[in-house]
Formats: structure tokens, C-alpha cells, sequence
């Protein structure tokens, strides 16, 4: 049914539709307007059976988690930034014993300094953690990966994180079509466990593995993410014939196939992208943009076959390797290995910076004429930088950095763009 | 708690003297159908205590659930010496996360079986003094909160013991540990820090709060029992001493514990909805002298140099526990 | 594509707003995304909330810096904020205040727009007459409705009613009713003035 809704409540209906009977969060911004749906279609009865866990921490969230999917229930949370890092202990605890929990990260940039606005640091800093990482385009893209996350993890006994960008998702009202019960029930068994805490059975579960068995039982987490590579573009089919329409997938080409210059994205900013590249192709620039939406694992094969035949790739995203430089940037070129091609990351929107058509239009531009560092900071205002590098220059007891690049920025008013 | 009066005879010793018992009012562990939930082959130090408290608590959870039973273990030395990769020694189903969290994935075991309507199965958490009190502090309070139905074991042994016997924040005042040196002016653990837990979870007026020690096992068998009859958040701190840790012979294990108890030290109590309702009383009133020269982590109290000031100090913590809980019978010698 | 901005202070429903015109838009059968401008949003403090509108989707997701209208919910943001920023030449405004433009001491700034798109209504009376409350946010769009043809009252009512009951519905639509009243007498007004 086609609603005009904002993009957390299209969450928490999709993940009432896949009947989870644990949900446990901890409230985050931008991730609450979840979280409180959900709660309220508990407290109401209509979503039953299912337990609603106010916990006390994003770290007992994910351990009331682990408890119910050991003990055999379909488990939800949800997290953002601070709050992700809060619980990593326990989020590789998860994926170490192979407990089938979905949780939404609602991306948020990681402080110091504190920031609540959208970039992707927080699931990027958990991309080795074992989770299933996918990332969400539109509002739509992110309801259905819920739906399709919850059978993915269950068929291989995997957490999955679905990431979508807070604030310009979460907080957007867009149209979306919120699936009937019939259809996701079709599409959603029950959940049978592969290992469950049950008198009837005792087991153990959360041995210590020494040496001579760690290797291999990480090797096995491992091979499960590869086996993730082949279902997830057939469970993108089956959501296909099933829900009438294409969402998920590995990857999601545009225009790729006669370009020259491929952007490569993840999230929210391929729309924008998507426009820009419409059009520059007016303007007859033979370019095109690719999504990525399975991060974790990496579809290395798929990414390569598209990058292939391009002369150069534009890598923008919303991460930063402080020290090195791009994430998703090393990551694509592990794909374009022995292939020649010019490579340029472009870190954007760090914090919730906006990502504009005119500056994409320049950047992509500037590629297309190969006049591109190898890194760019898209939109970095050199001279608030430079003042700050001469204030630590001059002064030991030059202060914090943000507070005096803040002052230099001038009064807190409401600025459209940045 | 039921109490049977017996007289003992010719025994001579604390021997629990089942025969002399009606069968039901037996210890679980006399029972040849108990379930050993956790068996024999574990690797325990030899008088380790909390091998000795959790046989004892946990056999008994599993009469008084049926066999119905969900354990959640902290990290810890329970965790460690039960699950010696490749074997197990629990025979109930039993999960162990992190160190932390036992209260919350305890929580999270918990609300799956209440939505899949399984609430006959019961759910114990467990960790030692360091999971529970320390690191595993925040997960406890929220647990408690929300009212949430789980019965929380803690076996204190004082300090973390797996990771070679650091302070925590249930070491007592003087004692020796890694962190905490028999050096300077100040040997040992300082005064005025540690955490009460058991007067944090009544605090919190949970329905059930108790101390139990491994020298009254049938003491502690009726606790869990009578917890088990309880729904919501529970909480039994149970104090198991650990012979490597605290430098004393493993003979010594329920001897010590029982001096904890006679000194007054750790008294052993129950607490209903926040308030005191029972308390178990001082037999023979013991000076702390008594219990802490077989321990080694308080010889620097002792010998060469000795602070009988330090011991003063703590017969003053045992005696106004002595006062606060009512230890002492009005009527015995002891307490003129 | 139509681009509208909207400016207010927090408190006012100025993120409402932006939803609400979109839910209009979207019971029209077109497509719509509302967001807020995410700043710190705190009672009082200035905020922006976008909302565009077209017949296909809409896949860009930056904040609006061309608008086509232009919506102030509190006028004393004229002299703070670069409200106007972007706006196009033929763009519509819409403010909240029972002033005239040249009242407000806008009239030179009117001369590079078209003059019958710039209007004010009294938005915080008539919510204040219909529903006791300063939320002007629901008010406006009936305003809103009758400057564009781009979305109906109708539509804009049935929004409102999708989103409040009882007398808060009843209250905002006929505030709403109201504002549509008086926006189409300025536009009407100005019209004769300019014929005259």
C-alpha cells in the first residue's frame, strides 16, 4: 500500500511485518523515530507476540539480542554512531557465535567532535566485524532490506546491519510502498534455529577456542560471507516476484555500461549523484554512477566487471580512513586489481556536510579532465583549515581545534546548504 | 527458609547429617537423580568454592524448575574451568557471552521465552564478584529495573581471579591482590571503597535479595529453591572463597567461609521487596583475627610487621554489620 | 519539479509543515519528499524544512537552494536569516504576518520578483481565532494553496486531516480555509490595483 511517510516509520512497519518477537534499543538520534514506532505497535498489542526491551545501554541492547536469538527468537535493535561503538564488544559477539540479529544503523558520523548529522564512520568502523553490511538508497530500498535482511541472516545464521543514512533518510517523509502481512509472510518463514538454548536439548553455546580450532571457526565466518555473495542477488529475485519490485542486490549499475568516468557510492547520495550524471550524459560526458548496496561482503567479482571497461573511477564517500584516506576506495581498488585504471576518492558529506549537484557537477568535471588529486576533500574550506594550522603554528596553548574553527565560522544561524 | 531443629548427637562436626532427615527435606546433592548441571571433570582448582556453590545452587534451581532451566554465564572462572575447549561440563542448556553483559543476554533469554509463551523455563544469570559487580554493574541495574524474570547467582570471591587476582570492587579493605600490594603505608586494598551489592539490588526492591556462603549449603539449596518460587528480578551474592587467590589451604575453603560468616564479615541475610525479612545468626561469635591469618592476602597484617590498627579496623566494619543485620542472638552470651 | 522552503522557528511546526504539504502532494498523486534541515533543533531557534514536488520520483537529496516558494512562518527571521537566499525571479513567498510587504520594509526588495506572488496572511491569528494555539505551520498552506495551483485546498485539507483529529483538525483546516480566503482577496486586490 503506497503511503506518504517518513523513513523511520517505513522501518518499523517493515520490521513489524517480519514479526521479530525481541525487540531491545536503546534511543539514539537519528535512529529513535524507529525504536518508538516499534514500541508503540507493541504496547498497543499490534505486533504480538513480541517483547519490547527498554534497555540501558546500545551495549545491553545487543546483549538482550544475543540472549533471544540463542534462545531461538527473531531479534531487532537499532543503533547509531556513539551508540554502535558502544556495544562493538558484544556486536562481534554476535557474528562470532552466529546469532541471526538485524539491526538498523541509522548512519551517524562518530565524534570527537560530537556530531549527530549523517555520514557513514559508524557502520564503516564495524565493516570487519562479521555483519552483513547493506546500505539503503531510498526510503523504499531501506523498509524492503529489512524484510530481505531477516531471511538472509536466518538462512545463514548471520547478523546483518541495514544502514541508512540518518536525518536524509530517517527523517524524510518520501512515498513508499509498505508491503500487506500476506506478502511478507509468504516471503518470510518462521525462524528455526540452527543452535538454541532449550531444556529439551542442552547445549552449550560460547565456548573459549584455542589455537588449534580459531583459525578455523573464523575461516567459517568467512566462507559464510562468501555464500552471502550468492544469496543476496537471488533473494533480491525472490523479494522481486514476490513484492513487484527491484530492491536490494550486490550492486546497482547506472549508465555504466559506455562510461568513461564511474562515480562509485554508497547510500542516500546516489540519488543526487543519479541526477547530475543525467545531466552531464545531456551534455554527451560518458558517465555513469555505481551503487554499492552489499558492502559486506564485498562483491569484489561484481564490482570489477563493471569497472572494468571504464578509464577512470571516482570513489565518493561518506567515511574517511583517517591516516590513509578512503575505505570504500581501498576496497574497490582490491576489485580493480591488475587492471589500469586512474583511481580518485573523494570524501564528501563528512557530518552531515551537504553533497550538492553544482559541486558533484565540478568534481565529476575536474575527473573527466583527470585534473583530480588522488584525494580530495569535496567543499573543504582551505582557509578556516589553514587559519587553525597557523593558530597551532603559533601558540601551544593553541586550544581545541573545533571550538576555534566553530568561532571562525561565525554565528549559529540557520544556513541553507552549509 | 525451612529449618529443621536437629540435635546432633555423636557427629562432632558440622556433617550435614542426612540420615537423620525425612528424604524431602534432604540436600539436593544427596539425591542420586540430581542433575549435576554441572559435572564432574570440570577444571576446577581443588577447593575452589564457586565450583562448590554453583553445583549446589544450580542442582537445586533445576528441582525447583522441573529441569526447566536456562543458564547465562559471565566470563569468568566459573565460564573458563566449565568449558574447557573442546569439552562442556554443563548438562542444562547454558550460553556465555561476555563479561558484562550475563544480566542482559540473561534479560534477552528471558523476553524470547515469554513471546514464544515458554514461560515454565527459567532463566539464572551468573558471573563472579568482577562481572557483577564491576563491569557487569550496569547490565544488573537494568535487569533489576525493569522487573525483568531472572534469578542472578554472583559467587564472590573477591576479586578477578581468572585474570590473576586483581582488585575488583568486591575486595575487601586490607586484602592483597595484584592491583592492590601488600606496600607502602597503606598495604593492600584501601578503606572506605567497595560496593555492597547485595544492599544495591535491595535498593532496587526487587522481590528477592539473599547472601548465602558455601558453608551452609543446605542454607544456600533453600535460597535458590525459594527464589525459584519467585518471579522477577533476583538476586543471591554468595561469598566462595578461592584458595588460590586468597592464599589458603583448598581444606580451608568452607571453614573460611563459614568464619566470614562467624566473624560477621559477610553476613548472611534475605531481603523481601527491599527490606531485611531473615537474617542467619552468628553461632559462636569469632574475632576477624581468626579468619584472617589462614588467608595469605592478609599476612601483611601479621608477622614481621604487624597493623593490628588494620585489624581493628576491620572487626569495626564486622562489628557494625553485627549491629546493622542483628547477628547476634539478645539472648546469647556473645551479644552481652 | 517544485521546490519550496520553508522557514520558522523551532516550536512552530515548521517540520510539519513541510510534511504536511507533501502528504497534500502525494494524496494528489504526485511525488513528494519532505526533511528538515537538520540543524540544532531547539524551541525558538531558526530552522528550515524543504519539500519538493514532481510527477516522477525524486532522487536528489540536497537541501533546497533554488526554491520556487518561499514560506515564512515568523517574520522576525527576515532580518536574521538570508530567508531569501536562492529564491527564484517568478518564485512565490508566502509570510506570516498581518503586515504588507512594504509594512515589513521589504519593498525594495520586491522589485526583482513578481509582485502578485508575494504575499503575507496573519497565519498565528487565525490559528490563534480556530484553535486557541500559535501553529501557523497548517494555517499557511491553506495560504499556500491559493497562491499555486500546485496543490489543491482539498488536497492540503485532507492532509491535515490525515495528521490531527478531533478539534485540532477541525481548528487547523478552518484556520486553513481562512488563510485561503484571504490570500486569494490580496491576490485579487492586486490584481486590481495593478489593472488600475
Amino acid at each position: 500500500m503506497l503511503k506518504q511517510v517518513e523513513g523511520s516509520k517505513a522501518v518499523a512497519d517493515a520490521v513489524a511485518l517480519s514479526r521479530p518477537e525481541v525487540i531491545c534499543a536503546y534511543p539514539i538520534s537519528p535512529q529513535t523515530h524507529i525504536v518508538e514506532a516499534l514500541s508503540a505497535k507493541v504496547k498497543s498489542g499490534e505486533l504480538t507476540p513480541c517483547e519490547f526491551v527498554n534497555v540501558e545501554s546500545e551495549f545491553a541492547a545487543m546483549s538482550v539480542a544475543i540472549g533471544a536469538s540463542a534462545a531461538g527468537a527473531r531479534a531487532y535493535t537499532a543503533t547509531a554512531s556513539q551508540g554502535l561503538l558502544f556495544m562493538v564488544e558484544a556486536v562481534y559477539n554476535a557474528s562470532g557465535l552466529g546469532l541471526p540479529i538485524v539491526m538498523t544503523v541509522a548512519n551517524r558520523a562518530i565524534g570527537a567532535p560530537i556530531n549527530i548529522w549523517n555520514d557513514h564512520s559508524d557502520s564503516m568502523s564495524q565493516r570487519d566485524s562479521g555483519w552483513i553490511q547493506l546500505y539503503a538508497e531510498t526510503n523504499q530500498e531501506a523498509l524492503d532490506l529489512h524484510i530481505q535482511a531477516f531471511k538472509l541472516a536466518e538462512e545463514l545464521s548471520l547478523p546483518v546491519m541495514v544502514c541508512m543514512d540518518g536525518f536524509i533518510l530517517t527523517h524524510a517523509v518520501d512515498r513508499v510502498d509498505i508491503p500487506s502481512q500476506e506478502q511478507v509472510d509468504e516471503f518470510l518463514p518462521p525462524y528455526h534455529p540452527r543452535q538454541v538454548l532449550d531444556p529439551d536439548e542442552p547445549i552449550s553455546i560460547g565456548a573459549m577456542v584455542g589455537p588449534e580450532a580459531f583459525m578455523e571457526v573464523r575461516y567459517l565466518a568467512h566462507a559464510k560471507q562468501m555464500q552471502a555473495l550468492e544469496r543476496i542477488p537471488t533473494i533480491a529475485e525472490e523479494f522481486e516476484r514476490e513484492f513487484g519490485r527491484k530492491s536490494g542486490g550486490l550492486i546497482r549499475p547506472y549508465r555504466c555500461q559506455d562510461a568513461e568516468t564511474i562515480v562509485v557510492a554508497l547510500g542516500s547520495v546516489l540519488g543526487t549523484i543519479k541526477d547530475v550524471v543525467d545531466e552531464l550524459r545531456e551534455q554527451h560526458l560518458r558517465i555513469g554512477v555505481l551503487g554499492i548496496t552489499s558492502f559486506r561482503p564485498f562483491p569484489l567479482e561484481a564490482v570489477r566487471e563493471v569497472l572494468d571497461q571504464a578509464d577512470r573511477v571516482v570513489v565518493l564517500e561518506k567515511a574517511l580512513a583517517v591516516g590513509i584516506g578512503g575505505i570504500v576506495a581501498a576496497n574497490v581498488r582490491m576489485a580493480l586489481s591488475g587492471i589500469r585504471i586512474r583511481g580518485y576518492t573523494v570524501i564528501a558529506g563528512l557530518g552531515g556536510r551537504p553533497i550538492t549537484k553544482e559541486s558533484l557537477r565540478r568534481l565529476f568535471l575536474e575527473a573527466r579532465d583527470d585534473k583530480l588529486e588522488p584525494l580530495t576533500f569535496l567543499d573543504l574550506d582551505h582557509e578556516l583549515v589553514e587559519a587553525e594550522l597557523q593558530r597551532t603554528r603559533e601558540s601551544r596553548r593553541s586550544g581545541p581545534s573545533a571550538e576555534n574553527i566553530l568561532r571562525d565560522v561565525g554565528a549559529v544561524s540557520a544556513r541553507i546548504g552549509w | 527458609m525451612t529449618a529443621v531443629p536437629l540435635k546432633f548427637y555423636q557427629v562432632g562436626s558440622f556433617a550435614v547429617g542426612n540420615r537423620l532427615v525425612d528424604p524431602e527435606q534432604r540436600s539436593v546433592q544427596s539425591d542420586t537423580d540430581r542433575t549435576n548441571a554441572i559435572n564432574s571433570g570440570h577444571r576446577a582448582c581443588q577447593g575452589c568454592g564457586e565450583a562448590l556453590g554453583a553445583r549446589y545452587a544450580l542442582d537445586a534451581a533445576m528441582r525447583a524448575t522441573d529441569g526447566k532451566l536456562v543458564a547465562v554465564n559471565a566470563t569468568g572462572c566459573l565460564e573458563v574451568f566449565s568449558t574447557p575447549y573442546p569439552e562442556t561440563s554443563w548438562q542444562i542448556p547454558w550460553m556465555h557471552s561476555l563479561f558484562g553483559n550475563a544480566p542482559a543476554v540473561a534479560t534477552g533469554v528471558a523476553a524470547a521465552l515469554k513471546a514464544k509463551g515458554r514461560t515454565e523455563v527459567r532463566v539464572i544469570g551468573q558471573g563472579g564478584d568482577g562481572g557483577t559487580v564491576d563491569i557487569g554493574f550496569g547490565t544488573l541495574s537494568g535487569m533489576f529495573e525493569r522487573g525483568d524474570d531472572v534469578l542472578y547467582l554472583c559467587y564472590d570471591n573477591e576479586a578477578y581471579m581468572n585474570t590473576g587476582v586483581q582488585r575488583s570492587g568486591a575486595t575487601p579493605p586490607a586484602a592483597r591482590t595484584a592491583t592492590t600490594q601488600a606496600v607502602g603505608p597503606e598495604p593492600g586494598n584501601v578503606f572506605g571503597q567497595g560496593k555492597n551489592l547485595p544492599l544495591i539490588a535491595m535498593a532496587h526492591e526487587i522481590p528477592y535479595v539473599a547472601t548465602a556462603t558455601v558453608s551452609e549449603l543446605r542454607d544456600l539449596e533453600a535460597k535458590v529453591t525459594r527464589a525459584m518460587e519467585i518471579r522477577g528480578p533476583r538476586y543471591i551474592h554468595i561469598l566462595v572463597p578461592c584458595p588460590l587467590g586468597w592464599g589458603s589451604a583448598s581444606c580451608d575453603t568452607i571453614k573460611l567461609a563459614r568464619l566470614a560468616k562467624e566473624t560477621g564479615l559477610f553476613p548472611v541475610f534475605e531481603a523481601v521487596d527491599g527490606e531485611v525479612v531473615s537474617v542467619s545468626k552468628i553461632r559462636h561469635r569469632t574475632p576477624v583475627e581468626e579468619y584472617l591469618k589462614p588467608q595469605r592476602r592478609f599476612a601483611h597484617l601479621f608477622g614481621k610487621n604487624p597493623r593490628p590498627d588494620v585489624v581493628a579496623r576491620l572487626q569495626a566494619i564486622a562489628d557494625r554489620n553485627i549491629k546493622r543485620f542483628g547477628l547476634l542472638d539478645e539472648d546469647s552470651e556473645e551479644a552481652q | 519539479m517544485f521546490q519550496v522552503r520553508i522557514h520558522g522557528r523551532g516550536g512552530q511546526g515548521v517540520v510539519t509543515a513541510a510534511e504536511l504539504l507533501s502528504v497534500a502532494a502525494f494524496i494528489q498523486g504526485q511525488h513528494a519528499q519532505a526533511f528538515p534541515s537538520f540543524g540544532s533543533e531547539r524551541t525558538g531557534a531558526p530552522v528550515v524544512s524543504f519539500c519538493r514536488i514532481d510527477d516522477h520520483e525524486i532522487r536528489v537529496r540536497e537541501p533546497i537552494m533554488q526554491p520556487d516558494a518561499l514560506i515564512v512562518q515568523d517574520p522576525t527571521l527576515l532580518q536574521q536569516v538570508d530567508v531569501f537566499s536562492g529564491l527564484q525571479p517568478d518564485g512565490y513567498m508566502l509570510i506570516n504576518s498581518s503586515r504588507s510587504f512594504d509594512e515589513l520594509g521589504l519593498a525594495e526588495f520586491v522589485q526583482g520578483f513578481r509582485r502578485d506572488r508575494l504575499l503575507t496572511v496573519p497565519a498565528t491569528e487565525l490559528a490563534m481565532k480556530h484553535m486557541g494555539r500559535p501553529l501557523p505551520g497548517a494555517v499557511l498552506l491553506g495560504g499556500f494553496a491559493a497562491i499555486t495551483s500546485l496543490v489543491s485546498f482539498g488536497a492540503v485539507a485532507a492532509a491535515i486531516r490525515e495528521r490531527f483529529t478531533g478539534a485540532l483538525a477541525d481548528g487547523n483546516v478552518a484556520g486553513a480555509v481562512e488563510a485561503y480566503e484571504y490570500v486569494k482577496n490580496e491576490i485579487q486586490e492586486l490584481a486590481n490595483a495593478q489593472a488600475g
